[in-house]
């Protein structure tokens, strides 16, 4: 199979009888043009799609997903492996429900991570339902993650086979309805491999630099689209000590994270980090490193893969951001689509607004939003 | 792509005919000359350029020296629009240029340039709920300032014809010059200049057969035009560059072909144009037709479906099989309505859900039948995606 050429593509795609129909969400990137072509090696009759996304006005060429030279290079793989290739529509819907979720979270004085949102209302709802009427009976993207129907017929997200690539925490939002659509089929190639096999498939896909960036910022500060967007955030107020004394003055809780050291604007003898934010009084509160850190959460709209809460509390490794290091910890399931987390050591970087996501060892059991 | 897909789409292109593939062949490597030069290289090639003048001039009832080929109709549109724009201003201060707003982007595109950078004033033209001009709206606007009149002779999107030779008429009478854009038009209208009462007349060769790549204007004799491509003065000095002469040859020959077949042409798609339209507003729950009902071309059907992403449309379409397009030509997925749907007042809803479907030559009433049985699906499904 590495040694495949995109002519071996096309042969191979022509065999089989009735094939099932299955749309590539494309970027024009190494990955989903690598898991389009897996899956025509397959033998699935293969689809490409993209979405057209929201920017800013005037701002639409820095958008991440969707730049005119990202489609145009979705366009050209397409081409390349022969399959169609269309552009969705998704602006009203992503800024109905993405940006404004990243607004409001902001405002609510929580750090948002809309690429969740994306994944659960866009990506695998709003898209996947245009995929199902293009007569797609799966949507597959190139997320490395892993996905195995049990014999009980549910299915499970594994994180992938190259562990610094796996992307289950975003995906941790799906639930059965929409795994039973998906398919992951880079889960079990490394980065590595799947350069390897982009360059024996002659699909020779210019890579952009890995970023965490937000699509829609376009490469900007999240700070400057505040301004742009939702001038009201910007709200000044005091910064304080937890004893209470006002040691500063911010430019609004939004533009401060927990855990941040630069930036303050501080004079002061000693090295002061954001703690917490008070929003009623729209106060931020700052002290030294020992005061830094928390060992406990508790998260709402939790979604477990299953569609079934673990009944007792349980064992388990949770990341609490994209790109953090799995930690120990103790999870009790709440009612109300929650839970609450023990950890068994104290974590700096607690943030409410990103998922906290549960695994043992590589299943990804769920996860849900970090409160306040 | 599989034999199953049905092209339903030959306003946007059409294949090259065989026949017309043929008589270019010739001209790629055998008779590879160029017109402009003295030996028999040239001569040839020369022969071929002036022999494919005559025959396009025959076809249009006028002078082979009234014929400029072109790259295509866009650079047709361009040359009218631009060298009688700036012709008219340097001989009679004219500074007027007065269009019809449903335009192809060639002319309105080239008009609008003409006024942010050059200084020329842009009038538009008001249409009727079908996007067409009336001749007395031309009567009352016209100026003896007016540079250049351009009203398109059929409309690519919605298939209206215009009363040209009605609007050319006023036109002459005043001695203003008076572009049409036939290039939608001419597979399947009679382009007779004379009784069309047109100065200029752009035609592009690939929507009747012709290859991609080459376009003619019609420039009546005495109307004065400043060339746009400047060089070793091909074309009598308005169209400079060397002659593509195969494609010349293939566009004169597929031109011939558009006039002889005409009758037979039309006679194959209307029937099942006719039938189309019938039943697409009959089958699909609230559809419209756009564009006018029996002043439109016989191959073009056109519609708006409300409440529906035309490009999802378009996409469900093509995924069935059948190749179509949409008002706003649009592949980047942002659904701005069509200036031409929103020109003829239909709201949002409404224009953003349009639909083109165009017949040819090898369009069958199979591929017309198997279009109708699916589409009325496709429609609801696209339309439940909308909400």
């Amino acid at each position: 199979m590495h040694n495949s050429t995109v002519s071996n593509v096309h042969a191979s795609s022509q065999s089989g009888k009735s094939r099932t129909r299955v749309a590539v969400a494309m970027s024009g990137g190494v990955d989903s043009s690598v898991a389009a072509a897996l899956l025509i090696q397959q033998g699935y009759d293969v689809i490409g799609m993209m979405l057209r996304l929201w920017s800013e006005t005037g701002r639409q060429e820095e958008n991440r997903c969707c730049t005119p030279d990202s489609m145009a290079q979705a366009r050209r793989v397409a081409g390349k492996l022969g399959i169609p290739f269309y552009v969705i529509d998704a602006q009203d819907a992503f800024y109905r429900s993405v940006v404004h979720a990243f607004m409001n979270g902001y405002r609510q004085g929580v750090t948002p991570n809309p690429c969740l949102v994306c994944n659960r209302r866009i990506r695998w709802t709003f898209l996947l339902n245009h995929a199902l009427a293009l007569g797609a009976e799966k949507m597959a993207t190139g997320h490395y993650a892993r996905l195995i129907c049990d014999e009980h017929g549910v299915y499970r997200l594994y994180r992938a086979r190259d562990t610094a690539k796996d992307q289950s925490y975003v995906l941790h939002v799906l639930n059965q309805d929409q795994l039973a659509h998906a398919l992951f089929p880079l889960g079990e190639y490394t980065k590595q491999e799947v350069r390897q096999l982009a360059a024996s498939l002659g699909l020779s896909v210019a890579e952009r630099p890995d970023s965490q960036d937000l699509c829609f910022l376009g490469g900007d500060d999240y700070r400057n689209f505040l301004i742009r967007n939702a001038p009201d955030i910007a709200a000044p107020g005091p910064i304080q000590t937890r004893a209470g004394e006002v040691i500063g003055e911010h430019r609004g809780l939004a533009f401060y994270t927990i855990g941040q050291r630069k930036g303050l604007g501080l004079i002061a003898p000693r090295p002061y980090y954001v703690l917490s934010k008070d929003l009623q009084r729209n106060v931020l509160i700052v002290g030294g490193s020992d005061e830094l850190g928390q060992r406990e959460l508790t998260a709402t709209d939790a979604n477990w893969i299953t569609g079934e809460p673990p009944a007792a509390p349980f064992r388990a490794q949770i990341k609490i951001r994209y790109k953090s290091q799995l930690e120990w910890g103790w999870v009790t399931p709440l009612p109300e689509a929650s839970f609450h987390i023990r950890f068994d050591n104290l974590l700096r970087d607690i943030t409410a607004g990103q998922a906290a996501v549960i695994y043992q060892n590589d299943l990804c059991l769920g996860g849900g939003i970090i409160q306040p | 792509m599989n034999e199953k897909n049905v092209y339903l789409d030959y306003a946007a292109t059409t294949p090259v005919d065989p026949r017309v593939l043929e008589v270019m062949l010739p001209y790629f490597s055998d008779r590879f000359g160029n017109p402009s030069s003295v030996h028999r290289f040239g001569q040839q090639a020369e022969a071929a350029l002036e022999e494919a003048r005559e025959l396009v001039a025959r076809g249009l009832n006028c002078l082979p020296r009234e014929v400029i080929f072109t790259s295509c109709g866009s650079e047709s549109d361009n040359l009218a629009l631009r060298g009688a724009a700036f012709a008219a201003r340097r001989e009679r201060n004219a500074d007027h240029i007065l269009i019809s707003p449903v335009e192809h982007h060639a002319v309105s595109r080239t008009a609008q340039q003409l006024a942010r950078l050059h200084g020329f004033e842009v009038e538009y033209l008001p249409v009727d709920e079908f996007g067409q001009t009336r001749p007395e709206d031309v009567e009352a606007r016209i100026r003896s300032t007016t540079a250049v009149v351009s009203v398109m002779y059929a409309n690519n999107e919605i298939g209206t014809i215009n009363p040209i030779a009605e609007i050319g008429s006023i036109c002459r009478a005043r001695g203003i010059p008076f572009h049409t854009d036939a290039v939608q038009a001419a597979a399947y209208l009679p382009v007779d200049v004379q009784s069309l009462h047109v100065d200029l007349l752009a035609l592009g060769g690939h929507k009747f057969y012709a290859p991609k790549g080459v376009g003619a204007l019609y420039i009546r004799q005495g109307t004065p035009i400043l060339p746009m491509l400047t060089g070793g003065s091909q074309e009598f000095g308005l169209r400079s560059g060397t002659h593509n002469i195969p494609y010349i040859v293939g566009f004169a020959q597929a031109f011939h072909l558009a006039q002889v077949e005409r009758q037979q042409r039309t006679e194959h798609v209307k029937p099942l144009r006719d039938a189309m339209i019938g039943r697409v507003l009959e089958e699909t729950p609230e559809a419209r037709l756009t564009g006018s009902r029996d002043q439109r071309l016989p191959n073009h059907a056109s519609f708006v479906f409300h409440g529906v992403d035309g490009n999802a449309l378009l996409a469900m379409l093509d995924a069935a099989g059948f190749a179509c397009s949409s008002g706003s030509a649009c592949k980047t997925g942002d659904p701005e309505p069509s200036e031409v749907l929103t020109a003829l007042g239909l709201p949002r809803e409404w224009a953003l859900g349009s639909l083109r479907v165009t017949l040819g030559n090898r369009t069958t009433a199979e591929e017309v039948e198997a279009f109708l049985q699916t589409l009325p699906t496709l429609v609801q499904r696209a339309r439940q995606l909308s909400m």
